[in-house]
């Protein structure tokens, strides 16, 4: 009989106890910051720490392997695919602090409040008094939580256990069309367009010029000086001065021939 | 009934009978048919066609006096067929068809004749001919028809040519009306006609007259009785009888030659036809008999006053007609040999109405269409013909002797008073007060318009006489009221003996010489009077009148009554049924419809297209069931 | 004082309804996300609970079978926010409210 195992029996032994009352305070932390970080990035780190309460948890209640389930699948993988995602969308893209939807925000706290204290009260009544068996014999019936666990789903819950592999598939390939965006031959440009692109009249082949270094200035914003003393427009960044190339610049300079 | 009443098969020259009615069909269909490629000779096909059929006709009639059986006829093919009811395409010719026939074609000539020429500028003279033609199918139809289906077919037809006819200026919005009130009050009759009939082969199983007649004794009296109401019903709406009578005035918008032969001669006189071809069903019942006498001692009082009050020459003649089919019906109600001396009377009325109203029409046709008599005066000096014909059709319609009109009109007077109990005296009086006022209103008329001072309107400066292809018939017309009544009275109650039976006289509360006498005392009286009242013109304006006369100017108010009792509730009926479909059954399907748009278009908004407000009512529901089923477990509402 | 396993499930309970406001009250479609997983941890927690109490691993089973069902909906979820974003340029789920009356 695993530690764990003994832990598991009713009530609470005192291990347990001292295990449950900080991790859940814990866990309930990582809720309440998840929910009200305004950073997606900081939301993402305090569901991470939740689950891993709750892993935590699982282990403690002779779930060993949920427990470590919980830990690899979701705090490793799940919550790295969501910080991945928001990595692409881009981790700036935090909330407004104006509620678009009126009353939402009071009206889904009051509602939660109000389903929260419903079902605890349905809990609190239905369970007072009931006593947990302990998973101390099922999980060594078969030598194990995890023997366990394999022996029951791949009999009584085998179909299902394939089933959900099909939906995986599904899922992996649903993914993939989502996401992935399709480039047709036609599409992209070929080597000799690109090349044709580049010496097309009103572009400009060379590589752009740097930006002037003087004396008094060596800002990005000070444009460097052509060879004929004009100032370079091309030399700093476009967004400064935006303006177009004139008629002299877009007219062919002998490169192409 | 002691004799069974049978009729030969057809033969010889009568086996072509069908041509009667063949004959001015296809012209109509001809003349309807071809448009205005018919214009130019149209009219004289249509006279034509009606001129063969006279003649056919004719032939027929001196054929059907050489005959054994004076009744052939002549099943075409058949007609209805379903389970057992059996209705032949069949023609009757008979002594009673037989003068029909002869007065529809005789006079129905004459007056297309006449129409060649009073038509003449109008654009619509085919037309006119082609229905005027339809008319004279139709009539010849009801006529010869030898069963009560085959009469409904003509009835119906007549109907349809009377409302295209008094229509015919379509344009004008008071012939429209007029023509639609026609039709709509014939309807109420032929409605009960048509009841009659169905009842006449549910009781007897057959609708032929034979059947009917030989049958007609196995019939309960009050069935018989309720026959006799219906057909009644009927012919008092072709007649224009009381309580039918108020569209028969209206219907002087169409043309004069139809006021003539459809209005005065020959459709309005159905009714009588009808009830004198049903007298089985009359005789039957004295019940019925006496709603008949007094339908029409009623209706030919009515008529006669109302005639005295109205100052458009043609509406006068209509009251005229009414009355003198108001006689024609006391006539066959009386029944026995009334039935003879009225259709005598409606013989000789055909010649003498016929006569006033083409010559009402010629005066009309010199004077610019003014139909006003107040507008008309010394018009003798000027149209010579029309005022010798107008006059002698007057001398004959107010029955001084020995024109026709008294032959016809004076032995109906005496059959009045040759009913057996108290109500000789009140038919009979009734009678002779129509034969004063007939004097009275008639003289008017005619001093009104051919004597006395000229109050023409200023637009006439010569009033001429209408060409001779109107005046011939109008001649021909006023030969036959001088002569047809003393010709007719004898011979022709003996030709009709096999229809209606023999003639039997009953004993007159009066002597005979008394009451002839009586007739032409009150004929003269009344013609006097108006002569002295009218003999140096009248008012051009309406004047103030008392009670009777304010009354018979708003035709006894029949119309108003119509329009109070079936016209108003009829209005407001329907405005309450629109009411109620627009307001309740529309409104509820609408309002149902608009409510459940209005409180779907507020649901919708509920669709703000946000997911979290979706989420907010998700958890809100889940709230509720968690609210639910805990109340449920614990009782929490129980 | 001692603590029975009812308190996981009313930690359960409180972690499953703060999922539930998260869910209500943020607007970025991946925290939204997070939310979701929260409640679905939630769940877990309690099935696993339950196991514990009913001495059976059935409850384990189911919560495992969770744990994969919420892989792949997290796979197909932010594919379907990656290609939002990537034709709105946002990852509000405000952003997305052409679907209404």
């Amino acid at each position: 009989m695993t530690p764990a195992a003994v832990l598991a029996a009713t009530p609470m032994s005192t291990g347990e106890m001292w295990v449950f009352i900080p991790l859940g305070i814990l866990a309930l932390v990582g809720a309440l910051g998840m929910v009200a970080a305004r950073n997606a990035v900081h939301s993402a780190l305090f569901l991470v720490l939740t689950m891993l309460c709750l892993g935590v948890f699982y282990i403690v209640q002779s779930g060993p392997f949920l427990g470590v389930a919980q830990i690899i699948v979701y705090t490793g993988a799940i919550m790295m695919l969501f910080l991945f995602v928001l990595m692409l969308v881009g981790r700036d893209a935090s909330d407004s602090l104006i509620e678009t939807l009126r009353g939402q925000r009071v009206a889904a706290i009051l509602l939660g409040v109000g389903f929260a204290g419903l079902v605890c009260v349905g809990l609190g009544r239905a369970l007072a008094g009931t006593t947990a068996k302990g998973l101390a014999e099922a999980n060594s019936a078969h030598g194990g939580n995890v023997q366990g666990l394999a022996s029951l789903l791949f009999t009584r819950y085998v179909f299902a256990f394939e089933v959900t592999s099909a939906l995986l598939i599904t899922a992996a390939v649903g993914a993939m069309l989502l996401a992935h965006i399709e480039r047709r031959k036609g599409e992209r440009p070929t080597q000799p367009e690109q090349m044709r692109a580049r010496f097309a009249p009103g572009n400009y082949p060379a590589p752009k010029a740097g930006p002037g270094v003087y004396a008094t200035s060596d800002s990005v914003a000070t444009a460097g000086l052509l060879p004929d003393g004009t100032l370079a427009a091309r030399s700093i960044p476009e967004i400064l001065p935006p303006r177009e190339l004139t008629s002299s610049e877009t007219a062919p300079k002998g490169t192409d021939r | 009934m002691e004799h069974t009443v049978q009729f030969a098969p057809a033969t010889g020259l009568l086996s072509g009978m069908w041509l009667l009615v063949a004959l001015p069909a296809v012209s109509a269909a001809v003349l309807l048919l071809l448009g205005r490629r018919a214009d130019r000779w149209g009219h004289w096909l249509g006279c034509l066609s009606v001129g063969a059929a006279f003649v056919l006709g004719l032939l027929s009639f001196f054929a059907l006096r050489g005959q054994e059986n004076r009744a052939v006829q002549l099943n075409l093919w058949e007609f209805i067929s379903a389970g057992s009811f059996r209705v032949d395409f069949g023609l009757l010719f008979d002594p009673l068809s037989a003068v029909f026939v002869l007065l529809i074609t005789g006079v129905g000539f004459l007056i297309h004749v006449y129409a060649v020429g009073y038509m003449e500028h109008d654009e619509g003279r085919r037309r006119f001919f082609g229905y005027f033609n339809l008319f004279v199918a139709a009539m010849l139809v009801l006529v010869l028809g030898n069963n009560y289906v085959m009469t409904f077919l003509g009835w119906e037809g007549v109907g349809l040519a009377s409302y295209l006819l008094i229509s015919f200026w379509y344009v004008r919005p008071s012939a429209a009306t007029a023509g639609k009130k026609a039709f709509l009050m014939n309807r109420v009759g032929d409605a009960a006609f048509v009841i009659a009939i169905f009842l006449l082969f549910a009781q007897l199983g057959t609708v032929n007259f034979d059947g009917v007649a030989n049958q007609v004794h196995t019939l309960s009296s009050g069935v018989t009785l309720m026959l006799g109401l219906l057909l009644l019903l009927g012919a008092t709406g072709k007649s224009g009888q009381f309580p039918l009578t108020a569209w028969l005035p209206d219907a002087m918008e169409g043309p004069t030659p139809v006021s003539a032969l459809i209005h005065a001669a020959t459709m309005v006189t159905g009714g009588v036809y009808l009830i004198a071809r049903s007298n089985f069903i009359f005789t039957a019942n004295s019940t019925l008999q006496l709603v008949v006498v007094s339908v029409g001692a009623l209706t030919l009082l009515i008529g006669a006053i109302i005639g005295c009050a109205k100052d458009d020459i043609k509406r006068v003649l209509a009251w005229s007609t009414v009355s003198q089919i108001g006689y024609m019906f006391l006539g066959v109600g009386l029944g026995g040999a009334a039935y003879a001396l009225a259709i005598v009377h409606l013989l000789a009325h055909g010649f003498f109405k016929a006569g006033l109203f083409l010559g009402a029409g010629s005066v009309m046709h010199g004077m610019r269409d003014q139909v006003d008599i107040r507008r008309f005066g010394g018009l003798w000096k000027y149209m010579k013909i029309t005022w010798v014909t107008f006059g002698l059709a007057w001398l004959a319609i107010i029955g001084l002797p020995p024109l026709s009109g008294f032959f016809s009109k004076e032995p109906i007077i005496v059959a009045a008073f040759e009913r057996k109990d108290w109500t000789a005296w009140l038919f009979g009086i009734a009678a002779l007060l129509g034969a004063g006022l007939t004097a009275f209103y008639m003289t008017r008329l005619f001093m009104l318009t051919f004597h006395g001072p000229k109050r023409w309107t200023d637009d006439i400066e010569h009033p001429h006489e209408s060409p001779p292809i109107m005046t011939i018939p109008l001649v021909l017309l006023a030969v036959g009221s001088v002569a047809a009544g003393g010709l007719m009275v004898g011979p022709v109650p003996k030709w009709l003996t096999p229809v209606l039976g023999h003639e039997v006289r009953g004993e007159a509360v009066l002597a005979h010489s008394a009451i002839t006498i009586l007739a032409i005392a009150v004929t003269l009286i009344g013609a006097g009077l108006a002569y002295l009242l009218f003999r140096d013109g009248t008012a051009t304006a309406p004047q103030p009148a008392g009670a009777l006369v304010t009354a018979a100017r708003k035709n006894l108010y029949i119309d108003a009554f119509n329009e109070a009792v079936f016209e108003k509730p009829g209005i407001f009926l329907t405005r309450a049924l629109v009411f109620l479909d627009g307001k309740g059954i529309d409104g509820a399907v609408n309002g149902i419809a608009a409510s459940v748009g209005g409180g779907s278009g507020r649901l919708r908004r509920l669709q703000t297209g946000f997911v979290r407000s979706y989420a907010m009512s998700m958890l809100t529901g889940a709230l509720l069931v968690v609210a639910a089923f805990l109340a449920v477990q614990y009782g929490w509402f129980a | 004082m001692t603590l029975t396993p009812e308190w996981y499930l009313l930690l359960a309970a409180a972690l499953f309804t703060i999922g539930a406001v998260g869910v209500l009250i943020r607007r970025n479609a991946i925290v939204l996300f997070m939310c979701v997983e929260l409640m679905l941890n939630a769940a877990n927690l309690a099935l696993v609970t339950f196991s514990r109490i009913n001495g059976t691993l059935d409850g384990q089973i189911i919560a495992f079978f969770v744990m994969v069902v919420a892989a792949a909906e997290v796979v197909v979820g932010l594919a379907i926010i990656m290609s939002i974003f990537r034709t709105r340029r946002s990852a509000s789920v405000d952003d997305s409210n052409l679907l209404k009356y």
